[in-house]
């Protein structure tokens, strides 16, 4: 644990940290753990974090800003719930999907038109509109649920390729990854939104349009999560009012964890995919050495907490032994 | 008290090193009370270290430091102000909803039994700003205090704690120059009342119209000390930069163009008013006046940061929309605002990311931002800026303030505009800088540009621009030739409106 705290002590290094972490999780829990290294439990792992992934993708440029988005869940709750009523109502499935994803979109609009426009603080608005989405959620199919879907369709949400350990929804995961990925780190809005989220002061005085940036930024962090919602509909082969309920916690847990600062500014697409997959990978082991649910709850809290902690506390380490450098 | 002339503070071979850099090698200096005493140098030649030992946040770690007869003790600020010596930094840390009389008495309340005994407190403030010379009410909240002002009451308070070593870092920086006028009374009371007052300072016509003694410090040591009337300004800046300066201003004759910008009645009613100027190709403009006159405010507005009321603005004769820097960008307009590090950096983000911020269009290749390309713009600009950093990546942070503003700089002529406007370009960096920065304005005038500059230092104003419109109140009050101008015209205008003096 020492050393790893010392590889973090690199500045702006827990991105890199958490690839150490999550590489000694991966050791430990094989080594010691029947059932862990086999393709089918990586399978789980990866389609158990498939919308945690697809959402965080967007979430990370949005917490980047310097903004949040706590209603994604809801969102995902009423794409999944309009896809499904859709449907129902004898829609083809490739429009509902369509509608699905366009509801995603709308509602990520809203929130950063209410955010940005109206000027009220993103945690406010998205706290409302949490309740608000998964409210005409509700009222759209109530206690219904919608279960009947094309079996191509649930087979790509459930199945994996062959007996491989991909999901099927694999490529559509590593191309939106790699999309975001190139988006923030290779292209003048990538760097924009660190901007941003470094000054949203000096981002206007270098001409940036910070208010359409961010509202681009909520709309597209909508529509990922109505792509979560297909996903999530279709793996769980059910549409429904509280799909995915407490999803935004995990999503921003798993963030966090992966060196993105909550203050906005600072954050890499890997350390984002590593945290998901050391949340994901973690909760697998402990499953697998059946730890019951509260602990494995425990265990989440305090990995987070440590993740928010950690940088600061090697910040305060560095500053004492810069400190006793200097007295002695 | 102590008597005038007394020594109060001998610092001899003072050391300092933090890790293996070495902040101070053998300082010395010497105090007198009732005496004022400037200490210069450059950015990094020592001052501020010295000024953080005697404040008790650092240890020296060599020489000797007497006050009087006595060791100084170091360790912490605490005991600092226990031995005698207060410091007064750039900007004051007042309780802005606490009374005058709450913050001279901070944290030692005086009491009357039980209770705190307010009347006391009010009568003792009121006895010390009528001592500093200042008329404040201890009664009224420091909100709304100028900058001047709440200085003074942190004198006040450094004298209710029986200091008598008045440390002031750059005191003046952030101040206009009424303001600066004010202070100066409170530094001659501060004298008379034989306490003794170090100050720092980079404004040198300041050091020479106040200050007894001048130490001028060079890469942690002392250079020289001299009683004022010993020492001039030349050999003083000689000193600082260890090699004659020959120009601090190096402005040169350039062939003026057509016109670039043009503002028309410009009206925002909450800052200025019929503001009309045009500037050309190859000259520079200076907007002079007081600080709050408006100035900054007319720049802010021209670059679309505000919206204005009313008038207009024209680039190369075509109107530009209000409210837009994308557009007031694409029409080749820059922008280096006054506060370098709120508003022209990126402070956490690298000396690169920063330089290129302006100029990704010619660093990307289909959408996609191009390392190599990024790595030798940065190069290229911290080659002609000669910036200096260690590494490409360095959060600018790190670098020196005449770095950091060279960095401004750099990201924005990199864009190559038309238009420059810089607002006080020059703050707060040493003098060697200083000169850098005014060849490199002069270099971008002599390019073709337009340059519209404002400045609160008026030597900077007559030494550089070609014309120079002077604002008082939100109003365009003269506008003086290069040839015209002098210091008192300025100021007569900028105070009175008037245009002659």
């Amino acid at each position: 644990m020492s050393k790893f705290l010392k590889l973090s002590a690199l500045p702006r290094s827990w991105d890199t940290a958490i690839l150490g972490l999550l590489a000694m999780v991966l050791i430990l829990a094989s080594t010691t753990t029947e059932g862990f290294l086999t393709s089918l439990n990586f399978s789980y792992i990866f389609s158990n974090t498939s919308e945690i992934t697809i959402m965080a993708f967007a979430m990370t440029f949005l917490i980047i800003t310097g903004e949040i988005d706590l209603s994604i869940a809801s969102i995902l709750a009423l794409g999944s719930s309009m896809l499904g009523w859709s449907y129902q109502k004898g829609a083809p499935i490739w429009l509902a999907i369509i509608i699905c994803l366009v509801v995603g979109t709308v509602c990520g609009f809203i929130n950063g038109f209410l955010v940005t426009k109206v000027g009220l603080g993103s945690l406010a608005v998205t706290i409302g509109t949490l309740a608000l989405y998964r409210g005409i959620a509700n009222g759209i199919l109530g206690e219904n649920t919608v279960n009947e879907f094309p079996e191509a369709y649930t087979s790509f949400g459930f199945d994996t390729f062959g007996t491989s350990f991909m999901p099927k929804t694999m490529p559509l995961i590593i191309f939106f990854g790699l999309l975001f990925g190139f988006l923030l780190h290779r292209t003048p809005f990538g760097r924009r939104t660190l901007a941003i989220g470094q000054s949203p002061e000096a981002a206007r005085f270098a001409g940036i349009n910070v208010v359409r940036h961010k509202i681009i930024v909520f709309t597209f962090t909508g529509f990922m999560s109505g792509v979560a919602g297909v996903i999530y509909t279709f793996r769980f082969s059910t549409a429904q009012a509280d799909n995915g309920v407490g999803l935004e916690l995990l999503v921003i847990s798993a963030i966090l964890l992966g060196g993105v600062s909550i203050f906005g500014g600072v954050g890499t697409m890997w350390g984002v995919v590593a945290g998901v997959l050391l949340a994901g990978s973690v909760e697998s082991w402990l499953t697998l050495r059946e730890i019951n649910a509260q602990w494995r709850t425990i265990v989440t809290g305090i990995l987070l907490l440590i993740s928010v902690a950690a940088p600061v506390l090697v910040a305060k380490g560095k500053e004492r032994r810069e400190h006793k450098a200097l007295k002695s | 008290m102590a008597n005038k002339g007394e020594l109060l503070l001998e610092m001899n071979k003072v050391a300092k090193r933090f890790g293996g850099a070495i902040a101070l090698k053998g300082t010395d200096l010497k105090i007198r009370a009732g005496e004022i005493h400037a200490l210069l140098g450059e950015n990094g030649a020592g001052k501020s270290t010295m000024l953080k030992i005697l404040a008790g946040v650092h240890d020296n770690d060599g020489g000797t430091i007497k006050l009087g007869s006595k060791d100084f003790l170091t360790g912490s600020p605490q005991q600092s102000i226990a031995q005698g010596i207060a410091v007064i930094y750039q900007e004051p840390s007042l309780f802005l909803d606490l009374s005058l009389a709450e913050n001279v008495f901070i944290g030692r309340q005086p009491k009357k039994g039980a209770v705190i005994d307010w009347k006391f407190a009010q009568t003792e403030s009121a006895r010390l700003f009528k001592e500093l010379g200042v008329e404040l009410d201890p009664k009224r909240q420091a909100r709304g205090l100028s900058i001047a002002d709440q200085q003074v009451v942190e004198i006040a308070k450094a004298l209710s704690m029986n200091a008598n070593i008045i440390l002031m870092d750059e005191p003046t920086a952030a101040l206009s120059a009424s303001e600066v006028e004010r202070l100066m009374t409170v530094m001659k009371s501060l004298k008379a009342a034989n306490k003794a007052v170090i100050f720092v300072s980079h404004r040198l016509d300041e050091v020479f119209a106040i200050s007894d003694y001048i130490t001028v410090m060079r890469d942690g040591a002392t250079v020289s000390e001299n009683p004022v009337g010993d020492t001039n300004l030349q050999k003083v800046i000689k000193d600082m930069v260890g090699r004659e300066l020959t120009d601090l201003f190096p402005k040169t004759e350039h062939k003026i163009g057509e016109v670039v910008l043009e503002v028309n009645d410009l009206t925002n009613p909450a800052y200025f008013r019929n503001i009309s100027f045009k500037v050309k190709k190859g000259e520079i403009v200076a907007l002079a006046g007081l600080v709050g006159s408006g100035r900054s405010e007319v720049a802010r507005a021209i670059f679309g940061i505000d919206k204005y009321e009313s008038g207009a603005v024209k680039v190369k004769g075509e109107i530009l929309p209000a409210g837009s820097p994308v557009l007031a960008m694409k029409r080749k307009i820059a922008f280096i605002p006054e506060d370098r590090r709120q508003q022209g950096l990126f402070m956490v983000a690298g000396v690169n990311r920063n330089i290129s911020m302006e100029s990704f269009d010619s660093l990307t290749d289909r959408g996609l931002i191009n390392f190599k390309k990024e790595k030798s713009l940065t190069d290229i600009w911290r080659d002609k800026l000669s910036i200096k950093f260690v590494n490409q990546a360095d959060p600018v942070d790190r670098l020196s303030g005449g770095n950091q503003q060279k960095t401004v700089l750099a990201k924005w002529l990199a864009t190559d505009p038309d238009l420059l406007i810089v607002d006080e370009p020059t703050r707060g960096i040493d003098v060697a800088t200083k000169a850098e920065v005014h060849r490199l304005v002069d270099k971008a005038a002599g390019e073709g540009k337009a340059v519209l500059m404002i400045s609160s230092e008026l030597p900077e104003v007559l030494g550089m621009a070609d014309r120079i419109i002077v604002m008082r109140e939100g109003r365009q009050v003269a506008e003086l030739s290069r040839a015209e101008a002098t210091q008192e015209k300025i100021i007569a205008a900028a105070t009175t409106g008037k245009k002659s003096a």
